[in-house]
């Protein structure tokens, strides 16, 4: 019994009480509310997940996921056309990207401190010098592409399928591809991998571009599907619901372990408990106490049920 | 004589000149204009709002400069980028270097209010702009809350009458803040008189467009004769609005802000049905006036309890008119 099960097995007890409890539940419109409120989340979770077990972090994704997706309005916004606005918006998240990737990979700048020091900077300069301001509307121009958020395909929301389709890359990267198999080795044993050939310094460049592109695709979800990017998302505890949403379904910070499957379980539990409290009405406030108490239960049972000791523990581990 | 005559001419001359000199100097110097200017020559107006960039604050801080410009004052904005813990400290640090007037826009009730005890306790003039906290400064400048939340919950009911399915949802920000509270204070105040009206849900978003969205998403589901939405900041009721739109349903969604460009745009495409709006420029005119009152009041700071609402605006289709908003972009420009 791992997190990933324990995890697995209170989002369904949960969903569950809520389908008998709650008039509602499981009904089909709401089940789609109820993912695609959290796809984002399990968008950005996936490319977290591919840094986490590679031993990496990335702290600056969510800074990433707004400023880039802001820049693109605002540039729409001064008359460029969307396409080429996109570009330079993509642009400019996966230079941040390779940046972070070269300063971890080359200089050698531990994952943590470059990353935090990427998220100030991309912020910062981006509301300096790209965004002046703090929430950047859709334009009218821009309407082309509001299928991104908007949409519908096959009676499933866009946003939704997008999930489901960067799920089904990062699984296919992770397992059948060479570079993702590095990613394991890098994760489990980052010497050895070095010693036994792998390519480590342009695979850690690869892991933050590919988590830059999934936070660019994410900020243009989040941008279309409200009409206008709040860019002070990047300050918030956005970040930590990534993370969380990671850890939660199981990936160690210690790198090596576990899969896109995990980050899906994570999110879909934070997806049945936001949804359930929505529809009881609880107050704001109390959501936050009912969210950390079930991540505690679910950290505290792992522990009972899979306790540290030197066998299991790693070097490195947090 | 000649001399005499030479001399009456003379007089005469000067008589005129004398009378059309004065016609001339009609204009009469006003006493207290030079005390007025000296008043204000090199005081200091310190600034501390939750964050700058957005079209309130941006705008307020646009008027302050350019009446610290016409007056010879210095104007300094410390920017805690929605940190309260850099607020504080900013304000912290001002204390020292004492400003002659200190104003602060609030991130909530709670974290500057003894800051702000002891800002007047060093003698520094504070007035507190839109969001309160719970210490009663010089000055309080900036929207009735209450009121706002009152015109709000009473256009929602207005398109939510009998014949309806009377089920409201009303969306709060963050519970914590001096607006929010003073809206819920706002809205109880109608709905305790329309016993008729059932709220079906009553949630904060965080001033989050996207948590918005999937709140009145999960909360049409529920209630898919939902009849209307009361916002709290239109900004992210613009999720709520994308929400409602894509059930396909005629949901009444009103909402409040600063009465900027967006506003009025999102009006006239129906995106909100109504925007209670509290005009920025004005209320950037507000505090002028009141920074120049309590330099002027020679009270010692604390002495005076004013309190300016400035007047809200509503927004609808029927209302609209070029002009009515304002553009945070061309003041960015400046």
């Amino acid at each position: 019994m791992n997190q990933e099960k324990i995890v697995l097995l209170i989002a369904i007890v949960l969903f569950c009480a809520f389908s008998l409890f709650l008039n509602g539940f499981t009904s089909a419109g709401n089940l789609l509310t109820l993912v695609r409120g959290v796809s984002t989340l399990g968008i950005l979770g996936v490319g977290m997940a591919i840094l986490i077990i590679g031993r990496g972090i990335d702290l600056a994704i969510v800074a990433i996921y707004a400023m880039s997706a802001g820049w693109t309005l605002h540039l729409a916004n001064g008359g460029i056309p969307i396409a080429l606005a996109m570009l330079i918006g993509y642009l400019f998240a996966l230079s941040a990207g390779v940046i972070n990737g070269v300063l971890i990979a080359y200089v050698e700048v531990p994952a943590l401190f470059a990353t935090l020091g990427m998220a100030s900077f991309v912020y910062g300069f981006a509301r300096y010098a790209l965004v002046p301001l703090y929430v950047v509307y859709m334009p009218e121009a821009a309407s082309g592409i509001a299928w991104i958020g908007n949409g519908f395909m096959f009676g499933v929301p866009v946003p939704i399928l997008f999930f489901a389709f960067v799920s089904l890359l990062g699984f296919a990267f992770l397992h059948f591809t060479k570079p993702g198999r590095f990613v394991y080795a890098m994760g489990d044993n980052f010497a050895a991998a070095r010693m036994s050939g792998a390519p480590v310094r342009p695979m850690i460049v690869l892991q933050y571009a590919i988590s830059a592109t999934i936070a660019y695709l994410a900020g243009m979800i989040t941008a279309t599907a409200v009409a206008s990017m709040n860019t002070n998302i990047a300050n918030s505890s956005m970040i930590y619901d990534v993370i969380l949403v990671v850890v939660l379904g199981g990936i160690g910070l210690s790198g090596g372990r576990g899969g896109v499957r995990n980050v899906v379980v994570g999110t879909l539990l934070i997806g049945i408990l936001l949804n359930g409290m929505t529809i009881m009405d609880i107050q704001y406030t109390l959501q936050d106490v009912i969210r950390s108490l079930v991540l505690l239960i679910a950290i505290v049972i792992d522990s009972l049920v899979n306790p540290r000791d030197e066998q299991t523990a790693q070097q490195g581990d947090i | 004589m000649k001399i005499k005559n030479t001399l009456t001419a003379v007089a005469a001359i000067l008589s005129v000149l004398g009378i059309a000199d004065l016609s001339i100097a009609a204009g009469i110097d006003d006493p207290r204009r030079a005390d007025y200017f000296k008043t204000f020559e090199g005081k200091t107006v310190a600034f501390v709002p939750v964050t700058m960039g957005i079209d309130l604050t941006d705008g307020w801080a646009s008027v302050l400069q350019a009446q610290a410009d016409d007056l010879g004052m210095k104007f300094v904005i410390r920017d805690p980028h929605f940190s309260a813990d850099a607020g504080a400290q900013a304000i912290t640090a001002l204390i020292s270097e004492k400003p002659d007037v200190l104003i602060v826009h609030n991130p909530d009730i709670q974290s500057y209010a003894k800051l702000l005890k002891r800002a007047e306790e060093a003698g520094i003039h504070v007035i507190q702009v839109n969001m309160r906290s719970n210490y009663n400064s010089d000055a309080y400048v900036g929207a009735d809350w209450i009121g706002i939340g009152e015109a709000e919950t009473q256009a929602v009911i207005d398109r939510c009458g009998a014949g309806t399915s009377q089920k409201i949802a009303i969306l709060q920000g963050q519970p914590t803040s001096g607006s929010d509270s003073g809206m819920m204070k706002g809205a109880e105040n109608i709905l305790s008189k329309h016993p008729e009206i059932k709220v079906v849900a009553n949630q904060g978003a965080d001033w989050d467009a996207t948590k918005a969205r999937t709140i009145i998403a999960t909360v049409i589901q529920q209630n898919p004769d939902l009849c209307g939405v009361v916002g709290f900041w239109d900004v992210m009721d613009l999720g709520a609005a994308a929400a409602i739109k894509e059930s396909g349903k005629k949901i009444a969604l009103v909402t409040s802000g600063g009465g900027e460009q967006m506003a009025c745009d999102n009006v006239e495409k129906g995106v909100f049905d109504e925007e209670i709006a509290y005009p920025v420029l004005d209320q950037g005119h507000a505090l002028a006036v009141m920074v120049q009152t309590v330099l002027q009041s020679g009270e010692p700071a604390g002495k005076n309890k004013f309190v300016i609402y400035t007047p809200s605006v509503r927004i609808t289709k029927e209302t609209l008119h070029p002009g009515l908003c304002w553009s945070a972009a061309s003041i960015k420009k400046n």
